[in-house]
């Protein structure tokens, strides 16, 4: 199977500061990758890398296309970014932060998909016009990941998504990526702290060490290797 | 004493010769027009004192000019006072005016500030107005009629010397801007100074290093207040007559506007600024006739500046020099 | 008491206007966090084009208001792609420095193409005065009251109904995360400004035929427009619109029943509101109050 998504040799800085010194990274299509690191790794920089929220250069292609551009580019061409800290519009109601996911479909379907959220996270039914700050931390979460699902997109980036989190609601969450990933056959890509919860989703996994790819291999792989896990996951 | 200092002190040297011999090489227009050049001097010191070293945005100068110059004008015409002793006075009254708007103005930060002082700006005008029987409301006050208080009549003998009104005018204003120059500039280097500009680039750090925030900006408006009424009374004199219109928004603005051309924070650009502001509405006349010339080219040379030449004069005067050294 | 009831609508009509104006400034606020200081000499301009239309291309007064409208927001979309969009994200003093320029460049240009002559404009609603419940109320009273309803109400619709007017409200207050659903924020923004030079454009045209033409006659309406926008709470509409009804009405009750105060103190009364509101409360009335601890 092709890859959705290929990173090749991508470099990131954030002024002088180098984030990212060459890191190659596959998505195939349908498959679930996490990236894993400790903090300052360079894992959100990768995904910003991506969309293009930062300064990049190496290769990126999307489908086998060259992705350029800012995130505009990269959220039209099928992108779906969920950043840390969930980036939810708080003064917006929570319907209108599905409407914006939709934001670059012309179709006519926009109001179908809310419902179809609904399906996966049934309070939004009630709760449509609440004010997405005052929604507790896991249901921002659930919201961020229901708006990126609203543009349909090709592939799902989700930075950090148990940051902040009771583990009951980020079990349910990567329930749900999961069940994302089997029945709609979604490419995500994730990134995580919790190395633990992540390798259960994932199929591959990268570990980022220092703004380079320590170590990577299937997510079985790894979890059965004792050395990489107490050196690098942490358990 | 440090190279800088030197290199400093003999630069003001210079121009403090310079001026002093200039009327005998300037025909008498001239001269006056040099005079209100440093009339506006005496203004942008203060402005850039408050504005480009405090950083707080003032849009409403010419209101402190304002008072300055209508108590000048009132000591003189209601109190026989004599021209020069207001000027004086003038500095007291628009300073503790100064000190009293700073304090409450200390607690507006950045747009609301000058928000609040464009506000004053324009409001200025009808204030005046409507306290009739203190300014003589639209009228004004008319100087020209005292000729014991000023030389606008009368020509003036120093030391043997006959003077023009122009020339004593000349004379006047250029040593009152000589001298707030020196002040400005000995304030700006000292402990004040080191206040003002921590407090200009970061409130929080300025405070965690012990600045007291209020004390520093209230001492900056009242200090930038004193050289406006200063300037205020001066152009008092040199107009002979005071009214609402005398004062209007445009003054302000064009304080702004001259502080920002010389380059914010630097005292050396201040001489292009003021003379900026002087000549410029004549040059913009070379452009066209119509009265709305000199807004436009004002306006566009702001504009370029900031987009442009954030350092403005001096910034480019700098650039310049250090070229130069790198040859 | 007719007289009274007189009053008040000609002080919502007034406060209709400011109401616009100050709309404007929250627009721009809001979205650019910038305070547009030639937001007034902006309206003067276009009521200026209005003028033209109808005095020397003999259009009459609706499509020219019409073209007017479009004119102004094109203006407004390309000054800030122009001048705005290289400054927003710098130094405070630097925006307020340009849109000052932008005031000379505008008042100036203004003077120099059509002159300082002092000009009429007529008014589309008359000025007759209608008879109600015995009361004499001017036309162009209610003329512009509507005129300012159905402009606010439109525009609220826009950003409540329209997925543009949703994505303008999201670039506002998120821009990051507008980028990354797909919102080209830079564009939104101009966007912003186009809509706002259109309420000021409306509320120039509606000052002008009381005020007559000439190239200061904004100054004192964007200082009313400023109280207004302070008084509502720099970023809320809602608060601009209300703001301004109540310093119409406020200012007009004030000039007529207060002998202290004449005409000539209302644009200092207007002042010291602003004054008083940026110590006392300066989120306004409908504002969010912000904590900031030095």
């Amino acid at each position: 199977m092709s890859a959705l998504l290929e990173l090749r040799g991508l470099e990131a800085r954030y002024g002088p500061v180098q984030a990212l010194r060459g890191i190659s990274i596959e998505v195939p299509e349908g498959s679930v990758v996490a990236v894993l690191g400790a903090n300052g790794a360079g894992k959100t920089t990768t995904l910003r890398a991506v969309s293009g929220t930062v300064r990049r250069s190496g290769e990126i292609l999307l489908g086998g296309k060259p992705l350029r551009g800012g995130p505009e580019a990269a959220a039209k061409a099928g992108i779906a970014h969920v950043p840390e800290g969930r980036g939810t519009f708080t003064d917006l109601s929570v319907v209108e932060n599905l409407r914006l996911g939709a934001y670059t479909r012309r179709d006519r379907s926009v109001k179908a998909d809310v419902e179809r959220m609904a399906e996966y996270f049934p309070w939004i039914r009630d709760r449509g016009d609440q004010r997405a700050g005052t929604l507790s931390g896991g249901e921002q979460q659930m919201l961020a990941l229901a708006r990126a699902l609203m543009s349909r997109p090709r592939l799902l980036m989700l930075d950090e998504p148990s940051l902040g989190l009771a583990p009951l609601i980020v079990r349910e969450i990567f329930r749900i990526v999961r069940e994302l990933n089997e029945k709609e056959g979604l490419a995500v890509l994730v990134v995580e702290q919790d190395a633990r919860i992540a390798l259960n989703a994932a199929a591959t996994a990268y570990v980022l060490e220092v703004g380079r790819v320590a170590v990577s291999g299937s997510s079985a792989e790894l979890r059965d290797d004792e050395a990489v896990r107490r050196s690098y996951l942490g358990y | 004493m440090s190279r800088a200092t030197l290199r400093t002190l003999l630069a003001f040297v210079a121009l403090a010769v310079v001026m002093l011999v200039l009327p005998a090489f300037v025909n008498d227009f001239r001269a006056q027009q040099l005079a209100y050049v440093g009339i506006y001097l005496v203004a942008l010191v203060g402005l850039n004192i408050l504005t480009g070293y405090t950083g707080q945005i003032s849009l409403g100068h010419g209101a402190f000019m304002a008072i300055g110059g209508y108590t000048s004008a009132i000591l003189m015409v209601d109190h026989g006072v004599k021209d020069i002793v207001t000027i004086p006075i003038a500095i007291v009254v628009s300073g503790a005016v100064g000190v009293l708007f700073g304090l409450p103005a200390a607690r507006l930060s950045g747009l609301y500030l000058a928000l609040a002082t464009f506000a004053i700006a324009v409001a200025t005008p009808s204030v005046i107005k409507r306290f009739e029987g203190f300014t003589g409301g639209g009228s004004g006050i008319n100087l020209f009629g005292t000729p014991e208080l000023t030389a606008s009549l009368t020509p003036v003998r120093i030391a043997g010397f006959e003077l023009t009104f122009n020339n004593w005018l000349y004379y006047l204003a250029w040593v009152v801007a000589l001298i707030g120059y020196v002040i400005g500039w000995l304030i700006l280097r000292g402990r004040t100074g080191r206040a003002f500009r921590a407090v200009r680039d970061s409130e929080t750090a300025a405070v965690s290093s012990g600045v007291d925030l209020t004390r520093t900006k209230v001492l900056a408006f009242g200090i930038s207040a004193a050289y406006a009424g200063a300037a205020g009374s001066l152009f008092a004199i040199a107009t002979t007559f005071v009214n609402p219109d005398a004062f209007p928004v445009a003054l302000s603005i064009f304080l702004l506007v001259g502080v920002v051309v010389s380059g914010l924070g630097s005292l050396t650009g201040l001489i292009v600024g003021a003379v900026f502001i002087q000549f410029m509405p004549l040059w913009a006349q070379s452009i066209s006739k119509s009265p709305g010339a000199p807004a436009v080219v004002y306006g566009v040379i702001l504009i370029l500046v900031v987009l442009a030449l954030p350092g403005g004069a001096s910034g480019l005067v700098s650039r310049l020099a250090q070229r130069l050294r790198h040859r | 008491m007719a007289d009274f009831f007189q009053q008040i609508v000609s002080g919502l009509a007034s406060g209709g206007i400011y109401g616009a104006l100050a709309l404007a400034l929250v627009l721009i606020h809001r979205a650019t966090g910038v305070i547009n200081f030639a937001q007034g000499e902006m309206a003067m301009f276009s009521t200026y084009i209005l003028w033209t239309l109808t005095t020397n291309h003999d259009f009459s007064y609706w499509p020219a208001f019409a073209v007017t409208l479009l004119v102004s927001f094109l203006g407004g979309i390309g000054i800030h792609q122009a001048v705005i969009r290289p400054v927003e994200r710098g130094s405070q003093i630097r925006v307020v420095i340009v849109t000052i320029g932008l005031l000379l460049v505008l008042n100036g240009l203004a003077t120099w193409i059509w002159t300082g002559e002092v000009r009429a404009v007529e008014s589309p609603f008359g000025r007759r005065t209608l008879d109600v419940g015995g009361v004499a109320i001017s036309v162009q009273d209610i003329g512009t009251i509507v005129v300012c309803l159905v402009t606010v109400a439109v525009l609220w619709a826009f950003f409540q109904f329209t997925k543009v007017g949703l994505a303008l409200r999201a670039a506002a207050v998120n821009p990051a995360e507008a980028r990354l659903v797909g919102v080209r924020v830079p564009w939104m923004l101009g966007l912003g400004w186009g809509l706002a030079a259109v309420l000021g454009a409306i509320a120039g045209m509606l000052t002008a035929p009381t005020n007559f033409l000439d190239p200061n006659m904004m100054q004192s309406v964007l200082i009313y427009a400023f109280a207004a926008a302070v008084l509502g709470g720099i970023d809320s509409p809602v608060g601009a619109v209300v703001g301004g009804l109540i310093l119409g009405v406020g200012l007009n009750l004030l000039g007529t029943y207060v002998d202290f105060v004449s005409a000539e103190l209302q644009l200092p009364a207007a002042l010291l509101v602003i004054l008083v509101v940026l110590l006392v409360r300066p989120a306004g009335l409908f504002g969010k109050p912000q904590v900031k601890k030095v």
